[in-house]
């Protein structure tokens, strides 16, 4: 039945083909190559067949991938359905939260909190979910699409629309949590802004609209805040990373290395000392994963906070320490990232070691 | 999309309309509420609760929707299955068990309501169909008939809704359970079935006996006496008056048995749950929220049966005490209600002090 489900998909999307109505919303601008020059090259190499899972056990596209505080990594992926499984410190396989809720169908990120407590942001549902440690739901923002309504519409690949609602999302893409526990989202394929609520998931403030001035964005992808409350947009159509203060005013835009797919800041969330902070920045190689972009995309960045660029790591491709196209890293520790990847269904732990060149 | 910007509409209107300084003149019912009662094993997890109900035991009922519906693919019939599923749970809040697994019309739970006998009633607003499960959990009797097959973005919903139905002149429905959207139902002391139908194309209360033979409806769609604008929740008296949330038209009207209009009263907000009580003297709850994603606006009132506020208690939000578009009451007893919330997935008990 579930595949059904994906089948059905499936049909739409070949009916929209049919029309020659690809919805143009959904898709990007070409990967643009990093311009950037001169960059240092990060040594640095992936742990072997770090991720196990038992038999029977497999993960889908790996969209999401984030540690809590005692180094439990969770992966949210699309497999035959939406999924977030749980692995131990040393990548062994721990268990599944969430299976079958009301709020997964299409996984995009997944990030964890001061609390531990997990975010799940799916933009199939447009909804974040929050689980605690115990994988109790805590807290949902956004609303699923009644599916009463849709029963005689079916939305299909569905398309731009700008709505800028409160409580509802359009393909939201990722969410970040400031030192007072404030809720930033970026939102998404559908609008182009980004929302802040309070702790209680009150609504406080959006910015942005579609576009390329600043607080503008063409699908804001990924977000990440820093210790002082600054929030860094991966802003990936418009290949920059926008960074706003708390207030959701505009601040800075880095515009030199390609289209933000993920971006990081590492320490970690919560009132503790995260020590000095690093953003990272992957200019992923596309997720059909054409080759003639794979021969200039696919790097991660390291910079300072300020946009400074320190190096960068790694470049397109399937092999171990190569990047099959990374949605999300976890950047806890600034020498240990962990990557989700589209291809290849894999997460990778990647080691960074000392002597940029 | 559409009912949200109607909804942000009716939200900036009561912000900025007297509607608000009458509501003030209600006075406020102090209340506690456990927002952590009921608690389900690692695999089970409730989402939008369309209904909630408790039997004469204490034990605990809920419709809740816990996925989409999928779509068969390849066949002469596309037709929708999964989507929502039938909970049991103790009075402490403990899981017992799953009622209704893989049943045909588990789509989209709009409502629960438990009767007099125990009986455990759902209400699907994508099958159109109302099941009853008598205690042992058989299917008892369904009313209503799921669609055979629903349009892949080509026609534009049937009228009428349920089944071969579909030739129903919009907002006056078919004779007999050709359902749309139907969202609530209830019955009188001789057992006879009222159904709210509902939120699609048909504007209706329908009766039918307690076999489920089709007696008669009324209602059509419009704002005058006994037209309706969204039938959302139903109620009936001791003495078999109908009592129906019209949830557009930010009223409930007040009707005998056979249809025959008697009474309507507002001041409640907008309907979108209503239980009325069985003590000595009853109330009617009425769950309001102002706004489609209830953070806004929302309260619960309390009124005698001619609309008189006795008081409300709650607001919008999703904390504990906070309700995030109540969808069901449950009010077996008068002073410690059951509240499902469809955007906080849960149910809220809520102990009211006097």
């Amino acid at each position: 039945m579930k595949r059904a489900g994906s089948g059905f998909a499936a049909l739409v999307i070949l009916i929209a083909l049919a029309g020659g109505a690809w919805p143009a919303s959904g898709r990007l601008a070409a990967q643009t190559k990093a311009t950037a020059t001169n960059v240092p090259v990060i040594p640095h190499e992936a742990v072997p067949n770090f991720f196990k899972n038992p038999p029977g056990i497999y993960t889908g596209e790996n969209m999401g991938i984030a540690t809590n505080s005692k180094g439990a990594i969770y992966i949210y992926h699309r497999a035959n359905e939406t999924r977030l499984f749980e692995y131990s410190p040393l990548g062994v396989f721990v268990r599944e939260i969430g299976r079958g809720n009301y709020g997964f169908a299409f996984a995009h990120s997944v990030r964890v909190d001061a609390e531990d407590n997990i975010w799940a942001v799916d933009e199939g549902t447009d909804m974040l979910i929050k689980f605690s440690p115990a994988g109790k739901v805590l807290m949902t923002i956004g609303r699923r699409e009644d599916p009463v309504a849709m029963l005689s519409n079916m939305p299909g690949a569905g398309a731009f629309h700008g709505r800028n609602a409160n409580y509802r999302f359009g393909r939201e893409t990722d969410v970040a949590f400031d030192q007072q526990g404030n809720i930033f989202v970026s939102d998404g394929y559908f609008d182009a802004r980004v929302v802040k609520y309070d702790r209680t998931g009150r609504f406080v403030k959006a910015v942005g609209t579609r576009g390329a001035g600043n607080l503008q964005f063409n699908t804001p992808h990924s977000i990440a805040t820093d210790f002082q409350g600054n929030v860094y947009v991966g802003d990936r159509g418009n290949a920059r990373v926008q960074v706003l203060d708390n207030d959701l005013n505009w601040k800075a835009s880095y515009t030199t290395v390609g289209n933000p797919w993920a971006v990081c800041v590492s320490g970690g969330p919560g009132p503790k000392n995260p020590g000095k902070q690093y953003l990272y920045v992957s200019n992923s190689w596309p997720d059909s994963a054409p080759a003639a972009a794979a021969e200039f995309t696919g790097e991660v960045y390291k910079m300072e906070l300020d946009g400074t660029i320190i190096g960068k790591f790694g470049r397109a491709g399937k092999a171990p320490g190569e990047f099959a196209t990374i949605h999300q890293m976890d950047c806890r520790n600034p020498d240990v990232i962990y990557t989700a990847e589209i291809n290849d269904w894999r997460a990778q732990k990647i080691l960074l070691k000392a002597g940029a060149r | 999309m559409r009912r949200l910007a109607g909804g942000l509409v009716v939200a900036a209107a009561l912000a900025a309309g007297g509607a608000l300084a009458a509501q003030t003149a209600i006075p406020e019912i102090p209340f506690e509420a456990n927002a952590d009662l009921l608690k389900t094993p690692p695999d089970v997890f409730l989402g939008e609760v369309g209904g909630v109900g408790a039997n004469s035991k204490g034990q605990i009922f809920v419709y809740t929707r816990t996925g989409h519906p999928y779509a068969t693919l390849g066949d002469n019939r596309t037709f929708a299955r999964n989507g929502s599923r039938l909970f049991e749970f103790d009075r402490t809040g403990r899981f017992v068990r799953e009622l209704g697994q893989d049943v045909y019309g588990f789509n989209a739970a709009i409502g629960l309501r438990v009767d007099a006998q125990d009986n455990v009633w759902t209400i699907d607003a994508a099958a159109s169909q109302i099941v009853k499960f008598d205690p042992q959990g058989r299917v008892a009797l369904v009313l209503g008939r799921k669609p055979e097959a629903i349009a892949v973005r080509t026609a534009p919903p049937a009228a009428g809704g349920g089944g071969r139905g579909g030739g129903g002149t919009p907002g006056a429905g078919t004779p007999g359970s050709s359902f749309s959207r139907p969202a609530d139902v209830a019955w009188d002391a001789a057992g006879n079935i009222y159904v709210a139908d509902g939120l699609g194309t048909n504007n209706r209360v329908a009766k039918f006996d307690k076999d489920g033979r089709f007696i008669r409806h009324w209602g059509s769609t419009g704002s005058g006496r006994g037209e309706f604008n969204g039938v959302k929740a139903i109620a009936v008296d001791a003495q078999g008056k109908v009592y129906v949330a019209d949830a557009g038209n930010k009223r409930v009207q007040v009707f005998d048995p056979d249809g025959a209009f008697l009474a309507e009263f507002g001041n409640i907000g907008t309907p979108r749950a209503m239980c009325l009580t069985r003590g000595v003297t009853p109330y009617l709850y009425i769950a309001h929220a102002g706004d489609d994603d209830g953070m806004e606006d929302a309260a619960i009132y309390k009124v005698r049966l001619d609309g008189t506020p006795v008081g409300r208690f709650g607001t919008a939000g999703k904390m504990p005490k906070q309700f995030g578009l109540a969808n069901s009451i449950d009010c077996r007893s008068e002073d410690e209600l059951l509240v499902g919330e469809m955007t906080n997935w849960r149910v809220q008990r809520i102990t009211l002090k006097r």
